[in-house]
């Protein structure tokens, strides 16, 4: 701080809650359970994570299905160094997953050491936390299958 | 459709200037806008901001900022949370339903106080992706390695577009990215978010940008060559990740058929890219023959990228160089996301 600049404490809040609905929060309690769900599309492709209404017809969805923790990695890249409050504190890579039983991709990260062992198309499965409390963090990532 | 036109601009922009209140960085445009073709406050029909409350830090920030622009006597004003693009789009509707003859549109950023590439998660969902903080260069890369590994992109085409935009971007003032790098020089530079390297992603800067515009003949009494609007619309692609192909721009596409683009020949073009691989992208979406059409002579939004203002600053430079005479026929393009969720895309003549 420079002579003469001036300072305040400025916290941005967003002090409301809101619900999160039949199609996210079903998602999240099944995070809960250690379970992932997708929606289904009138076309019969299950979109995951579930959105309420139809990305191209915004028809609203209601029909839920479970899907695998394990699937594929669509495309990735590397983060050699985790930045503020991203939920991990070493490198690792950022993936679009699609799951086995999904039709569309879901983002999160895969827990690897080095880039070398990322490629797209490989194999990986979720790596569930102990303690769950349905938010999407209950997935600590996604790691190699069977691990390298 | 009303003849609107483009009759004044202003911008500015530079790394940071974090010296400046929003005030102090518009008061200096929007009144350098306004002069240019003799209007003062009084004169103007209506007036439309763009700005981000989430960079000022707090709500209803651009009631502040109307203090640039004077609004006393009580002013007809409204305020988009949105790039100046889609302020000056507001405008464009409202002076279709004929009550007004001008409007002043406006928009500015300032995110060098922060680190806008991690902010612009904030913007993501909510649920499913924002608690995981991805940073835009990451979610610029996913898409990149998809392009790269399709065959629809190289790492030179993306290189040879960032040599372009620099060398293009040398000729003007307000741009932050220029130079005369090699497409070997660039290409032999580390990554920054495999596969992206640091000339990939868009410069970021603070700025801001003013405009004016007029309706029938008004614009000819305010401007010896008004850059016509000819065609203007924006779309957006669907809310989630994971729904949309990636190896296309299918919003930025639908925009420019909307606006007419196609219709006729254009002879520049300023693209709002967030990355190289966006620009390529664009270009294929917007149909635009690179052999026949300038594609961003102002270096483009990969030379100079503020938030809120980038994409007001497209059709700024467009309109600039139509009214200057050195080109006739000209498209603008302003986006949002770093996958170019959403897009506007407008036309503009000479006649």
């Amino acid at each position: 701080m420079t002579e003469g600049e001036l300072w305040a404490p400025l916290t941005l809040e967003y002090p409301f809650t809101r619900t999160t609905g039949p199609v996210i929060g079903a998602f999240l309690t099944g995070l809960r359970e250690g379970v992932l769900c997708g929606i289904r599309r009138p076309d019969g492709s299950v979109l995951v994570p579930p959105v309420e209404y139809d990305p191209e017809t915004a028809e609203p969805l209601a029909e839920m299905v479970p899907v695998a923790d394990t699937g594929e990695v669509v495309t990735w890249t590397w983060t050699s160094e985790a930045r503020d409050h991203q939920p991990w504190d070493r490198p690792f890579a950022w993936a679009m997953v699609k799951l086995d039983g999904a039709d569309t991709p879901l983002l999160h990260a895969v827990l690897v050491d080095d880039p070398s062992q990322m490629r797209t198309g490989m194999r990986v499965r979720a790596r569930w936390r102990d303690e769950r409390e349905g938010h999407v963090r209950d997935i600590e990532g996604f790691v190699p299958e069977p691990p390298s | 459709m009303r003849p609107v036109a483009v009759v004044s601009t202003a911008q500015r922009q530079e790394p940071e200037l974090s010296g400046l209140t929003e005030v102090e960085l518009m008061a200096p445009l929007i009144e350098k806008a306004r002069s240019a073709v003799g209007l003062t406050q009084a004169d103007i029909g209506f007036t439309c901001s763009g700005s981000s409350d989430f960079l000022a830090g707090q709500a209803f920030s651009f009631v502040m900022t109307l203090d640039a622009v004077g609004p006393v006597p009580p002013i007809a004003e409204s305020h988009v949370e949105m790039d100046g693009a889609w302020a000056l789009y507001e405008a464009w509707v409202k002076l279709q339903i004929g009550e007004i003859d001008t409007a002043l549109v406006y928009s500015y950023g300032k995110s060098s106080p922060g680190s806008i590439r991690d902010v612009l998660a904030t913007q993501l969902d909510p649920y499913y992706v924002a608690p995981l903080w991805p940073d835009s260069w990451a979610l610029g890369a996913l898409q990149a390695r998809v392009l790269l590994e399709g065959g629809v992109v190289s790492e030179r085409r993306m290189a040879e577009i960032a040599a372009r935009s620099q060398s293009h971007a040398a000729g003007n003032a307000n741009a932050v990215r220029a130079g005369t790098p090699t497409v070997d020089d660039l290409l032999d530079t580390a990554f920054v978010a495999d596969p992206l390297r640091p000339h990939d992603c868009a410069a970021t800067a603070d700025g801001g940008v003013a405009v004016v515009l007029a309706a029938d003949d008004r614009a000819g009494d305010l401007s010896d060559r008004p850059a016509w609007i000819r065609g203007i619309d924006h779309r957006i692609d669907a809310h989630h990740f994971g729904v949309r192909d990636l190896v296309a721009a299918p919003s930025a596409a639908l925009a420019a058929r909307h606006a007419g683009l196609g219709s006729d020949r254009v002879d520049i073009a300023e693209l709002h890219s967030p990355f190289t691989t966006s620009e390529h992208l664009l270009t294929d979406a917007l149909g635009l023959d690179e052999a026949a059409v300038t594609i961003n002579p102002s270096g483009g939004a990969l030379a100079g990228d503020t938030l809120m203002a980038s994409g007001l600053m497209r059709i700024a430079e467009v309109a600039d160089r139509i009214s200057a005479g050195t080109a006739d026929r000209g498209v603008a393009h302003a986006s949002s996301g770093p996958w170019l969720q959403q897009n506007l895309v407008c036309v503009m003549g000479a006649d």
